[in-house]
């Protein structure tokens, strides 16, 4: 296939989806603890809800992944919310239903969801 | 999550391939195929600690696995999320693992223009680099500027010959493109010889499409129609990544006829190497090309007006080709911005030798020798003191403790006696012999001399069998003088840069450590106790315990003593290997 110069973008923007991860240069950064306690507690559910919300809002620049327990086993499950440029912000006991409304107020409306939020900010690493 | 695995011929001869098989069997046992993807990549220049994986978008950075670490890793990471931290990196003993890569030291002052796609995209597909930006450039150079345009562009940037010579790269191709001729060339100079350099390699095995881009856009500044690639047949790995890349631009119609449906065209045909120092000269490349005995030739006329089969032809190196891309996207303020006064930009380095962190480094110009050989480096291997950097590989020159601070850029390097040269930079430690690394570095360039001219044929032959005598412990007074003689008529009566430089490595050391060439020839005593004419192994007898391990492991049965008594070294029969040093726990063997 010989290429047109707009083609560029076209497949530039297919593989957007795959390559973005590696950046690491998203907008914001979705991280769902999957320790032992977070998968027991009920994670991957609220990892496909995440998941789930991205692909409805279509966005190309939010970062799924997960990491291990965030050493709060009592309150799983847990996913930690980083916009670009901010501090991140825990929140703890999730479910379906908080995941959408968290994905709809912070992560694309900028404004923290306080009530189910445990805090801003992480620990300090040594 | 993606797993990026460097595929760079470093970590493929550790076994990077035996780590992706691991991987995917592991992956599918526990049914996480689907979610995380292995991704092969090119150097990420941290060569001394591969095999490594990259895991992204966490940036977590593994390194020194094996076959066997892997079934640990995937159920520990990638099943239950919980990094496995004796495999990341770890600063010197015993601090803690720093699992971020941005935030390891050897990452974290480094810049990267020539090698932005390393460790990031895949070499091997087309699309991994159009997605990183790749061929915008070109398309802006077709549709919206001129050839005069794209030489004032790259001429603004001040981007500089990045092979050695430092030529302004903008006035290079002006010239060309003003030459009279019907038939133009570009030739990319990826014959790269250098013991220890291996900065060419490693970018047309991680980026090969940017050197592509960047002859494609050099060929439309000048009016080429004809490209060649000059490469190494040692480097398997980057010739099968170059002709990929080929192949694909040639399907997307970036090569060949009509690039982008305008009427510019453009080929490139790959031409391997056969290991000759010699060629890496550029008038001596283009009479190998052209099937000749390669030697260099009088200059002028440059290839710029009579070069490839008596054509016009603009001759670059490989990481010159990869800067222009950026150039032309990011713009010549953004390129210019970055580095000194007279050199702009960043400079691929091969950090090796006694460095605890060997690998490839980009850096931008002005950075400090000290900066890069103790922030990016890591410092000396075990502990041990700084004794000189050696830098322009064996044409360059060994720079003392003293000029550490001083800025990395073409004239520096030049007033010091050194060369950038295409990058290479050998770090010695204290138990380095600086007369046996003159002696190394002109044995080298004294093997490589095509012999077309006396000086460089002859003299170097002649200054080599001096530092072979005064490392054997036969100099004379008169030696330091009769090899600076030599060095500069050798300067003087040479037509390239072989010849030219040869003599730097010598002058160098004896600019810098002029006492050491005098023990040697006054004192016959080497003082880093390297050269075996010149030291006797001892057993002290107030450590020796008579444990006999010297006297097992001596190749030449050289050592005597019954059990529990002191040990001695018959001289003799001693070949000096140093493996009874090596072995003793005692500390019971001296060298003096």
């Amino acid at each position: 296939m010989k290429l047109k110069p707009e083609d560029l973008d076209k497949i530039s923007q297919r593989m957007k989806a795959t390559t973005i991860l590696r950046e690491g240069a998203g907008s914001a950064k979705i991280t769902v603890h999957m320790g032992t306690c977070g998968i027991a507690a009920g994670a991957r559910d609220i990892l496909s809800a995440f998941l789930k919300s991205i692909e409805e809002s279509k966005a190309d620049d939010i970062i799924l992944t997960t990491s291990g327990c965030a050493g709060l086993c009592s309150r799983e499950p847990m996913a930690t919310i980083e916009l670009r440029g901010k501090p991140p912000v825990k929140y703890v006991d999730l479910t379906k239903e908080k995941v959408e409304r968290i994905f709809k107020e912070h992560v694309q409306g900028g404004e923290v969801v306080a009530e189910y939020a445990l805090a801003i900010g992480s620990e300090r690493v040594s | 999550m993606n797993l990026m695995v460097c595929t760079g011929t470093g970590c493929v001869s550790n076994g990077a391939f035996q780590i992706i098989d691991a991987l995917k069997k592991e992956l599918i046992r526990h049914n996480l195929e689907r979610e995380i993807q292995i991704i092969t990549t090119g150097c990420n220049g941290f060569c001394a600690n591969g095999p490594i994986v990259v895991v992204q978008p966490d940036d977590i950075f593994y390194q020194m696995l094996t076959v066997k670490d892997i079934p640990f890793l995937v159920e520990e990471h990638f099943l239950k999320g919980r990094p496995v931290k004796n495999l990341m990196y770890t600063p010197g003993g015993d601090q803690t693992p720093v699992p971020k890569m941005h935030d390891i030291g050897f990452f974290k002052k480094q810049r990267l223009i020539a090698l932005a796609n390393r460790g990031i995209i895949n070499p091997e597909e087309i699309d991994e680099y159009i997605a990183r930006d790749g061929y915008t450039a070109l398309r802006k150079v077709l549709a919206d500027m001129t050839p005069d345009t794209i030489i004032d562009e790259i001429k603004r940037s001040g981007l500089r010959g990045r092979g050695g010579g430092g030529f302004p790269t903008g006035i290079k191709w002006e010239v060309c493109k003003k030459a009279h001729g019907d038939e133009k060339y570009i030739i990319c100079n990826a014959d790269e010889g250098d013991p220890g350099a291996f900065m060419d390699r490693s970018i047309v095995e991680s980026d090969p499409h940017s050197v592509l881009e960047g002859m494609i856009i050099g060929a439309r500044a000048i009016g080429a129609k004809n490209g060649f690639i000059y490469i190494r047949n040692e480097y398997p790995l980057a010739l099968r990544r170059i002709n990929r890349a080929l192949e694909q631009a040639r399907d997307y119609g970036l090569i060949g006829e009509n690039i982008f449906g305008t009427d510019f065209c453009f080929d490139v045909k790959v031409n391997r190497g056969a290991g000759a120092f010699v060629c890496g000269e550029e008038t001596a490349l283009i009479r190998s090309l052209e099937g000749k005995h390669p030697q260099p030739r009088v200059k002028p006329p440059f290839p710029a007006i009579s070069g490839y089969d008596g054509k016009p032809t603009n001759i670059n190196n490989v990481e010159t080709w990869a800067n222009i891309p950026r150039i032309i996207n990011h713009g010549a303020d953004w390129f210019s911005s970055i580095g000194t006064e007279s050199s702009k930009g960043t400079k691929v380095f091969s950090l090796v030798g006694k460095v605890n962190n060997t690998g490839l480094v980009e850096v931008p110009m002005g950075i400090t020798l000290r900066e890069i050989i103790f922030d990016i480096g890591g410092g000396i291997k075990d502990n041990k003191a700084f004794k000189a950097v050696q830098t322009g590989g064996p044409s360059g020159g060994c720079i003392p403790e003293d000029l550490l601070d001083m800025p990395v850029d073409y004239e520096s390097l030049t007033k010091a006696g050194c060369i950038m040269g295409s990058g290479g930079m050998i770090v010695m430690d204290e138990d380095t012999c600086m007369v046996e690394v003159a002696r190394y570095f002109l044995s080298f360039t004294q093997d490589e001399s095509c012999g077309k001219c006396t000086f460089c044929r002859i003299g170097t032959k002649r200054m080599l069998e001096i530092l072979e005598r005064i490392t054997q412990g036969n100099g004379e007074e008169g030696d330091i003088e009769l090899l600076e003689t030599l060095a500069k008529n050798i300067i003087q009566g040479s037509l390239c840069a072989l010849g030219k430089t040869a003599p730097n490595p010598v002058l160098t050391t004896i600019k810098y450590f002029r006492h050491e060439y005098e023990a040697h020839i006054r004192e016959k005593t080497c003082p880093a106790k390297q050269c075996k004419s010149l030291i006797t192994y001892k057993i002290r007898e107030d450590k020796c315990i008579g444990c006999g391990l010297c006297r097992k492991n001596c190749p030449t049965q050289a050592i005597s003593g019954e059990k529990k008594q002191v040990h001695a070294i018959d001289q003799n029969l001693c070949i000096k290997c140093g493996v009874c040093y090596d072995s003793c726990r005692f500390d019971a063997i001296e060298v003096q």
